[in-house]
């Protein structure tokens, strides 16, 4: 089966090394992803402080374009991966109002109508987590496994948007699908209870006191049981996690150094793919594997 | 006469009902779909689940009891509202199901539609620049947002944050080209007729 792809604005720029590392994986297990023609801003967080109806009629628009291209043809209807956690809960909120509230989708049907759209509620979106873990399968995963993890202590960080609060695949509370997905890569899940609390978000740029406290929390944690890398499904918590720990080493007088890489890196170095084929050179720290071949 | 100059030491620390405005729960729980707003029991488990609860002038649970009592004024100038970063932990831990995250949503669009933010408070003017960006383009650009908020609220800050910026142009993860869907037209013809009347 085929996937439709909505990358939004984060993996066409800060988060390039997640598109090229998610499409790498896909490749590599020989399923078919094509990105969305034409899409638009999924309406954000930022868009839904501003105008909420607004905010679902661009989202409506992306799952109309969704249905049209992806055509009547298929089993079960078509489906959209959203790798950025804040694409993913718009698009899934946007779907449940629209169905529960007729007012709101009354206008998001007004704004469709007018740049010659229909949206029928037949698609679905999906994390490319869920996708990997649930429909392709660890038995499948596994089997392309070329390099185990063997000794890497992973702390899988989900974050807020993909688990809560409309979480389809996994606990709001306590997510494990990612801790299967490195067992089945070789490697050790690191276990900690902070794993879905909020990194800050955009905080970190706004009010950077309060971002990088956030951030810090969760970096300090991890490094404390023993991680040698984190990974993150979310394009804003990885700029965060990773991005800033020279200035949390500065303010918080306590070195601050942890790899922290898209899960779709690890997989697609498990699976024995080139650090340029999973954009890891965008990273502002070496792998961990590169400390280890040195040492 | 006495001048009430004299009295000056005199201050009223609570506000008559008179001076409440009686509507405000009802059309904040409205427009957040939050019907549920008045079956909140004061529990505080939203206050202690957020995660910036320590940062902010109200905590969430007095937020909403503030909205219910209708200190309108109060709660559209606080920072609270703004300090949300919309991770949804109240929304999932709050044993009476009501959306927080939906409410704080609410109140900072009726913040915006007031112009009642705190001026020069970051947050509201990145939501406004992401707003005006993805209305003229139809996507949002990462780096020419950057540049616009800092200019709007910080200039100084930019310096700060020259490392880093340095740092993901290198790697390629900064580009200062405004990306757009195929016609911009589009979403303003779309933006335009989706508006509520």
């Amino acid at each position: 089966m085929k996937y439709w792809y909505f990358p939004g604005c984060s993996l066409k720029s800060s988060g390039r090394a997640y598109e090229e590392s998610l499409l790498a994986v896909f490749r590599c297990l020989e399923v078919p992803v094509q990105e969305l023609d034409d899409w638009n801003c999924c309406g954000a967080t930022s868009y839904m402080s501003a105008d909420e109806v607004q905010a679902f009629a661009l989202a409506s628009r992306n799952l109309a374009l969704g249905e049209q291209q992806a055509g009547t043809g298929g089993n079960g209807g078509a489906q959209l991966l959203a790798p950025c956690s804040a694409c993913y809960l718009l698009l899934l909120k946007t779907q449940r109002y629209l169905a529960q509230h007729p007012d709101l989708a009354h206008h998001a049907r007004n704004g469709l109508k007018a740049v010659g759209l229909t949206y029928e509620d037949k698609i679905k979106v999906r994390h490319p987590l869920d996708v990997l873990v649930n429909d392709i399968g660890l038995d499948r995963i596994s089997k392309l496994v070329k390099e185990r993890l063997s000794g890497l202590k992973v702390a899988s960080y989900y974050g807020c948007q993909v688990v809560r609060p409309f979480a389809t695949f996994d606990s709001p509370w306590a997510p494990t699908t990612m801790d299967r997905l490195v067992e089945a890569l070789g490697g050790t899940p690191v276990k900690w209870p902070l794993k879905t609390r909020c990194c800050g978000g955009t905080l970190i740029g706004t009010v950077p006191e309060v971002g990088l406290r956030l951030s810090h929390i969760l970096l300090q944690d991890a490094l404390r049981r023993g991680a040698d890398v984190m990974i993150t499904l979310c394009p804003l918590c990885q700029f965060n996690l990773e991005c800033y720990q020279d200035e949390m080493t500065r303010q918080f007088k306590e070195t601050v150094r942890l790899p922290v890489l898209y899960f779709t890196q690890l997989m697609g170095r498990a699976f024995g793919l080139s650090d340029k084929e999973l954009g890891l050179q965008r990273s502002f720290m070496p792998p961990p594997w590169a400390c280890q071949a040195r040492a | 006469m006495v001048s009430a100059q004299r009295f000056r030491w005199v201050r009223r620390s609570m506000k008559y009902q008179s001076e409440l405005d009686p509507g405000f729960g009802e059309k904040i729980a409205n427009a957040a779909y939050g019907e549920k707003l008045f079956s909140c029991i004061q529990c505080g488990t939203c206050a202690a689940t957020c995660p910036v609860s320590q940062y902010m002038d109200y905590t969430p649970r007095r937020i909403i009891a503030m909205v219910r009592e209708g200190f309108r004024d109060e709660v559209l100038n606080c920072q609270t509202i703004w300090l949300c970063a919309s991770c949804y932990s109240c929304t999932v831990d709050c044993p009476k199901e009501i959306k927080i995250t939906d409410v704080m949503y609410a109140l900072k669009q009726e913040a915006m539609a007031q112009g009642m933010y705190p001026k020069r408070f970051p947050i509201p003017i990145l939501a406004q620049e992401f707003f005006r960006g993805v209305e003229r383009a139809g996507r949002n650009s990462e780096g020419p947002l950057m540049v616009k908020f800092f200019l709007k609220t910080n200039p100084l800050g930019m310096i700060r944050n020259i490392p880093i910026a340095w740092r993901l142009w290198r790697t390629g993860r900064l580009s200062l080209r405004q990306e757009s869907t195929r016609d911009k037209n589009t979403i303003r013809n779309l933006l335009r007729a989706a508006k509520r009347a």
